[in-house]
């Protein structure tokens, strides 16, 4: 215990038997197991744990919970090292390192602490009003100024190394928070059968029971807690979640929390997550989060050794640590008198208790008969010292005495945690008899309990829990237990926030963003009146304690300078998550690798072993081309798949391809009026191509569709527009005409096909096929045919997107990787090649097909060209709307080629089209290049646009203009269809 | 946030695409067809609304649902609805 001096002999709920070893800025100490840092760092006597966030004041530990705006460190180093930890809840292990933040060169000397001279500056909404000018010095320089000196602790940079995992969990009862009330209804309820979960931050159940010296039906406190506990962890439906803080409450009963699986560990063990989300569906919410302690708003009350009154009772009873040896109790509060009777019983010197009130509790007896100075009716002016030293108190007649002392123990009465209760709206009112804000209009599944609904004394808590379990189970018509564990009935009355105002000295209102009372009254004056604009003018409750010790004290600021009562000036909603939550947690294993699915075709594995590079479409992973030894760069691989194709015969996984199975009577029918040409006229083993539109007129999809049977049709449509297709054919079959007799089904994955392309694909075909008749009479361009192949039903459709002669094979896709090898051995004899992506769009940008780039739902079939292709005689979505006279305008931007003047010039997609001899200037802008390609076929390089006008200006020539990569191209406009325009390879 | 689907019960609402509003009738006259695919109205309350259970069952339902509150009051088959 050496070097622990003000850790006291006896007492507490350490762990003496097991001493543990920790640095704090590289100094060592020692602790006891059961402690968090903060209450080592006091057992070792370290006055100051941190520079505040603008003034870089010293700053010493004000709380002993999750609501410490003060005693921020970063733990761990290195990828682990996370900043903005609250040394309150950081529960300590051996080797454990953490340093403080804020401050340089060291805590001790911070030179930016010099910022405070400069404060009469630095007040609420400076920023607003200084670095205003010239407004080029914004960007470059204030702003980075401010953020280096301002700011809390620094990311350490590195990819976060840890898991985290996620859990879904359903109940009937949620308790959020394991103190008397939540413990006494988690218990109640998951003995009367109702399947419970019951989640504290804390490492222990007990709640205020650990920090306090109280007995419940007869125990200890902590006793009970633990008995209570143990018993929870015999039910089987019941979930005990402790180290879990509940974040957020959502619509639809659903709550967000993270329990810490392993940040109480010097280190996680193989394979365990450090973090756990959970989403948590809840029958019914108990918001058993207990109350947070007000401070008092007096001059120097930022000091290092002005603490929570609350905070010394637990460092006290907990912890076994006196975080002063000489003290003084300011109180508005009867709570505030229990500190000062544990101060006494653990040796400590107190030098007066101060209530603001008139009439006290019966404490104040029991103390004044021990010999200690009580002051009523009076208040604390000032605290001074850079680490506390003396306090003012001014008495009831107005006369200044100045104790010294090492600690202030303020308490300003109690805040019900109630935070997540108002996440969805609720707006929380202020209660007379409780001195606080309260949820009385709590969002619909959800009760406060016990201090989190103002039942502040232990006996009233537990009551208000048991109640509040007995109403949620008659909810579900389950009866539980009404009887209430026993205990006094402690005095518990409080007064509403007294600031102490008219005094020099700095009085803060928000420790963790530096924003004094003074600060209030600025805005006020200011006219930012309501709370919401004070928030976000003074940053008052917007640091990362979300204004949990100081929203409400300056809310009681803001009414007293405007003239409103508190309960007038309202308060501020809260918004998750409660407190702060790794983005790593919200991830889980979606990260890297598996941030999405990954989709794969039944080719992957075969192309894998072909040395394929891969490229993402949506979720898939298609071949994006296949290098071969020989060719330089990727240019040389995709130029010789296209010449292998155009020249022989190429292969391509098509199976990514939307495909939907439209049958029934009324199947031909339905087709009618979801594509603009038609279909039902369709006759049986054809395929046709269809344009589909979305109602305002819009293309939404292509592809081509194939008749099996007179109620049988087979649905292409995009890879990336697959859902999207077969979600507006359900509607449309569901919703718009559900009188139709047709059925569909998405059968995107259950085939493999292959596209088999160029002027020796019937002859490899022929070789796999021997019983398909292939010659052209019997099986003309876009027609179809099922046969079996291996035992399996097979189909091949004659369709060229390449422009060559070309078909599609397909089989289920459990045959899909038998298929391409075999497509492959019967090819060897042709010489047959893979071609991947990248050559299938040169391809098709060679023959002028539209595809994404051109189908990017601004434009129309008129503007690719297919105005043609729109029935007359039928009703089709999108129909009416693509006749808008502004659709019609030949004007709009349409589909053309473009070829550039200079042979070698390089052509780039996104390049806008202007005439020639203009300034670039959006007024001049014509158009823009949507797909480009160097073709093989050609030995250049060519383009698809989107001309204003296009296709009556072939011959013309205009400038594509590129200012993002620097480029201006002198393109001439022409046909969009480069290779074999007339069409005669399709169909010999 | 939990739709109930009629055939499969109450799910995660990331199963489902929402639509928009259930109320409008693809019209039979051309005339009313601008209203039928850009006016809506700004409902604060009740609304019903198409949900397609995209991830399940993938029939599409109207879900009547309050705007200010995001509670969901039920779901049934939109199949029914417009019969």
């Amino acid at each position: 215990m050496r070097g622990q001096t003000h850790r006291l002999a006896t007492g507490g709920l350490i762990d003496r038997a097991r001493p543990l070893s920790f640095t704090f800025d590289g100094k060592a100490y020692t602790g006891f197991a059961g402690d968090t840092l903060a209450s080592a760092l006091l057992a070792n006597n370290v006055p100051l744990v941190g520079r505040s966030f603008k003034y870089h004041r010293p700053r010493g530990i004000l709380t002993a919970g999750s609501e410490e705006p003060n005693a921020l460190v970063t733990l761990r180093s290195g990828a682990h090292a996370e900043p903005n930890s609250r040394a309150t809840v950081i529960p300590l292990f051996d080797g454990l390192a953490a340093t403080s933040q804020n401050r340089w060169p060291s805590l001790a000397f911070d030179v930016l602490a010099l910022n405070q001279l400069a404060s009469p500056i630095f007040v609420a909404g400076f920023y607003y009003k200084t670095f205003m000018w010239p407004a080029a010095f914004w960007e470059k320089v204030y702003e980075p100024l401010i953020r280096r000196a301002a700011g809390l602790g620094a990311l350490s940079m590195l990819p976060d190394p840890d898991h985290y995992d996620r859990s879904h969990a359903f109940c009937d009862l949620l308790v959020i928070g394991a103190g008397p009330a939540g413990l006494a209804a988690a218990r109640a309820a998951g003995r009367a059968g109702l399947r419970v979960i019951i989640a504290d931050e804390d490492e222990r159940f007990g709640g205020r029971l650990l920090a306090e010296r109280h007995k419940v039906d007869g125990m200890d406190g902590p006793a009970w807690a633990d008995a209570a506990a143990v018993e929870l962890a015999t039910f089987p439906n019941v979930t005990s979640l402790p180290r879990t803080i509940v974040f957020g409450a959502y619509d639809g009963g659903e709550y967000g929390a993270v329990e810490r699986v392993s940040d109480h560990l010097a280190s996680s063990l193989p394979g365990q997550p450090r973090q756990r989300l959970w989403k948590i569906v809840a029958r019914h919410t108990l918001l058993a989060s207990g109350a947070i302690e007000r401070p008092i708003v007096f001059g120097g009350n930022d000091r290092p050794g002005v603490m929570m009154a609350s905070a010394v009772t637990a460092y006290i009873n907990r912890f076994a640590v006196a975080p002063g040896k000489r003290a003084l109790v300011f109180t508005t509060s009867d709570s505030g008198w229990s500190a000062a009777e544990d101060l006494v019983a653990a040796g400590c010197d107190v030098a007066a208790v101060v209530d603001a009130r008139g009439s006290p509790p019966p404490a104040a007896e029991r103390l004044r008969r021990a010999g200690i100075r009580i002051f009523e009716q009076a208040a604390v002016a000032n605290v001074a010292g850079r680490r506390t030293r003396a306090a003012t108190i001014i008495d009831s007649s107005g006369r200044a005495h100045t104790v010294a002392v090492d600690l202030v123990a303020m308490a300003g009465g109690w805040n019900p945690s109630i935070g997540i209760g108002s996440n969805l709206g609720c707006r929380p009112s202020w209660s007379d008899s409780a001195n606080a804000f309260l949820l009385d209009t709590p969002p619909r599944g959800m009760t406060p309990a016990g201090a989190a609904a103002g039942a502040l004394s232990l006996a009233d808590a537990l009551a208000s829990g048991i109640a509040a379990a007995v109403k949620a189970g008659s909810e579900m018509g389950v009866t539980i237990a009404a009887e209430a564990p026993a205990a006094e009935a402690e005095p518990a009355s409080t007064s509403p926030p007294h600031p102490v105002r008219g005094r020099p000295g700095k009085a803060f209102v928000d420790f963790q963003n530096d924003v004094t009372a003074k600060d209030i009254d600025l805005a006020a004056s200011e006219g930012f009146t309501s709370v919401e604009h004070l928030k976000r003018y003074t940053t008052l409750g917007m640091a990362t304690d979300q204004g949990k010790t100081s929203q409400v004290n300056g809310h009681a600021v803001l009414a007293a300078a405007t003239g409103k009562t508190i309960a007038e000036a309202g308060t501020i909603l809260s918004r998750p998550p409660y407190l702060p939550v790794a983005i790593g947690v919200l991830a889980g294993h979606h990260r890297g690798r598996h941030f999405r699915p990954e989709r794969r075709t039944a080719s992957h594995e075969w192309a894998e072993e072909q040395g394929a590079t891969f490229v993402d479409a949506g979720q898939w992973k298609r071949a994006q081309w296949f290098a071969r030894p020989g060719d330089r760069d990727w240019s040389d691989t995709v130029a010789r798949e296209v010449n292998a194709t155009r020249g022989g015969v190429g292969i391509c996984d098509v199976s990514t391809l939307g495909k939907i199975d439209v049958h029934g009577r009324d199947a031909g029918l339905l087709l009618d009026r979801l594509y603009v040409n038609t279909f039902s006229t369709l006759a049986i083993g054809k395929a046709r191509y269809g344009l589909m539109l979305r109602e305002d007129g819009f293309v939404l999809d292509d592809g081509t569709t194939t008749r099996f049977a007179e109620d049988r049709f087979f649905v292409t449509t995009t890879t990336v527009n697959a859902a999207r297709v077969m979600q507006h054919i359900d509607f449309a079959r569901q919703v718009l005409w559900p009188e139709l007799d047709v059925q569909a089904t998405s059968v995107t994955e259950q085939w493999s096909t292959y596209a088999v392309a160029g002027p020796r694909s019937r002859m490899l075909l022929q070789k796999l096929l021997p019983a398909v008749d292939l010659s052209n009479e019997n099986f003309p361009y876009m027609g179809a045919a099922e046969f079996e192949w291996m035992g399996a039903p097979a189909r091949l459709f004659r369709l060229s997107f390449s422009g060559e002669l070309a078909y599609e094979i397909s089989a289920p896709a459990s045959f899909g990787d038998r298929l391409v090898r075999a497509l492959f051995e019967a090819g060897s004899a042709f010489d047959v090649t893979p071609y991947g992506t990248e050559a299938l769009g040169v391809m098709r940008i060679e023959k002028g097909h539209a595809a994404g780039n051109e189908l990017n739902g601004q434009t129309t079939a008129r503007d690719l060209g297919m105005a043609r292709m729109m029935s007359q005689k039928k009703d089709f979505i999108g129909r009416v709307m693509a006749n808008r006279p502004a659709l019609l305008d030949p004007a709009r931007p349409s589909l053309v080629g473009i070829r550039p003047k200079a042979p070698d010039a390089r052509l780039r997609a996104g390049a806008h089209l202007l005439p020639e001899g203009v300034r670039p200037v959006a007024d001049h802008d014509q158009g823009f290049v949507t797909s480009v390609a160097f073709s093989p076929v050609l030995g250049h390089w060519i383009g698809l646009a989107l001309l204003a006008g296009g296709p009556g200006r072939y011959g013309e020539t205009i400038v594509a203009h590129d200012p993002v990569r620097g480029s201006d191209v002198a393109v001439e406009i022409c046909n969009p269809v480069f290779v074999d325009p007339e069409g005669t390879r399709l169909r010999g | 946030m939990r739709i109930p689907c009629p055939y499969c019960g109450s799910r995660d609402i990331q199963e489902f695409v929402y639509r928009g509003d259930a109320g409008p009738t693809r019209p039979t006259h051309d005339d009313s067809f601008f209203a039928y695919v850009y006016l809506r109205d700004n409902v604060a309350g009740t609304m019903r609304e198409h949900w397609y259970h995209a991830q399940g069952c993938r029939n599409w339902l109207v879900v009547t649902r309050d705007t200010l509150t995001h509670e969901i009051e039920g779901a049934a088959l939109a199949r029914r609805s417009s019969q």
